[in-house]
């Protein structure tokens, strides 16, 4: 099995450096060995991640870092993102019924439920003033 | 920045097609907004959204055919879409969005569903 290895990129909380994430992660994801598919679902939840700091950690201010630091560790490829934005309570956010979410025409609310819906584990820290989101999937 | 376009054009049966080029995220969504607040505004209902040259989208990217499909239908109109890449496709079944909206494989087959309306 490979040694653990880390890799770290800073991004400010801004919406037009997000492409500078997706492709920081899709690289290391096609590195790691996933199809296709896989990387651009893992790059969509990390990007899903990110807007959501943006959006309502950040409050659009765009003066501010978020920290992604992906740990490659055999078969598992570990994502950790945080930010010292606005204390972030998973619990408030409903899952969506997707059925009734089309029918009634919603917009929004899908950031989290897309993350969940792709990785296999999604956790939430808050400590010391700092919001840390933990993904993992593994091949 | 992350790069995307729009291109609108119109074919027979007064249907606007929408060509989608790069990457819908947060950071472009505006610009696909926008296009859509024009047709509207020119009451251009009949839209087929091409996404040949789509390669990626987020979800605040679907959050815009989510905004506009409720007004386009109860004008008599519809946004049907095609020529995804299975992985953009992959993102859109994910959500069930293919109960919502008619996903097909060319702009042709998209067009002619208009036509049987």
């Amino acid at each position: 099995m490979a040694a653990k290895q880390t890799y770290r990129i800073s991004i400010p909380s801004r919406t037009d450096d997000l492409h500078k994430v997706r492709t920081f992660i899709s690289d290391l994801a096609r590195a790691h060995g996933f199809v296709d598919d896989d990387i651009n679902k893992i790059t969509i939840a990390v990007d899903e991640a990110c807007t959501n700091i943006i959006k309502h950690g950040y409050n659009y201010s765009p003066h501010h870092e978020i920290e992604v630091e992906v740990v490659r560790n055999g078969q598992q490829f570990e994502i950790l993102i945080s930010d010292n934005g606005k204390q972030f309570d998973p619990g408030s956010v409903e899952t969506p019924d997707m059925k009734e979410y089309l029918s009634h025409f919603r917009r929004g609310g899908l950031g989290l439920y897309l993350m969940k819906r792709i990785m296999d584990k999604v956790e939430f820290d808050f400590n010391r003033d700092r919001n840390t989101l933990r993904m993992i999937k593994s091949l | 920045m992350s790069d995307f376009k729009v291109n609108i054009r119109e074919r027979s049966g007064s249907i606007h097609v929408m060509e989608l080029k790069g990457y819908l995220d947060a950071h472009t969504t505006p610009i696909l907004e926008d296009s859509f607040q024009k047709l509207l505004n020119e009451k251009k209902y009949r839209i087929v959204v091409n996404c040949r040259e789509l390669n990626y989208i987020s979800s605040a990217g679907l959050g815009v055919f989510m905004a506009f499909i409720e007004d386009v239908r109860a004008n008599e109109g519809d946004i049907k879409m095609s020529d995804m890449s299975p992985k953009v496709f992959n993102i859109f079944d994910l959500l069930g969005f293919p109960m919502l909206y008619d996903i097909v494989k060319t702009e042709e087959e998209a067009a002619g569903k208009f036509s049987k309306n």
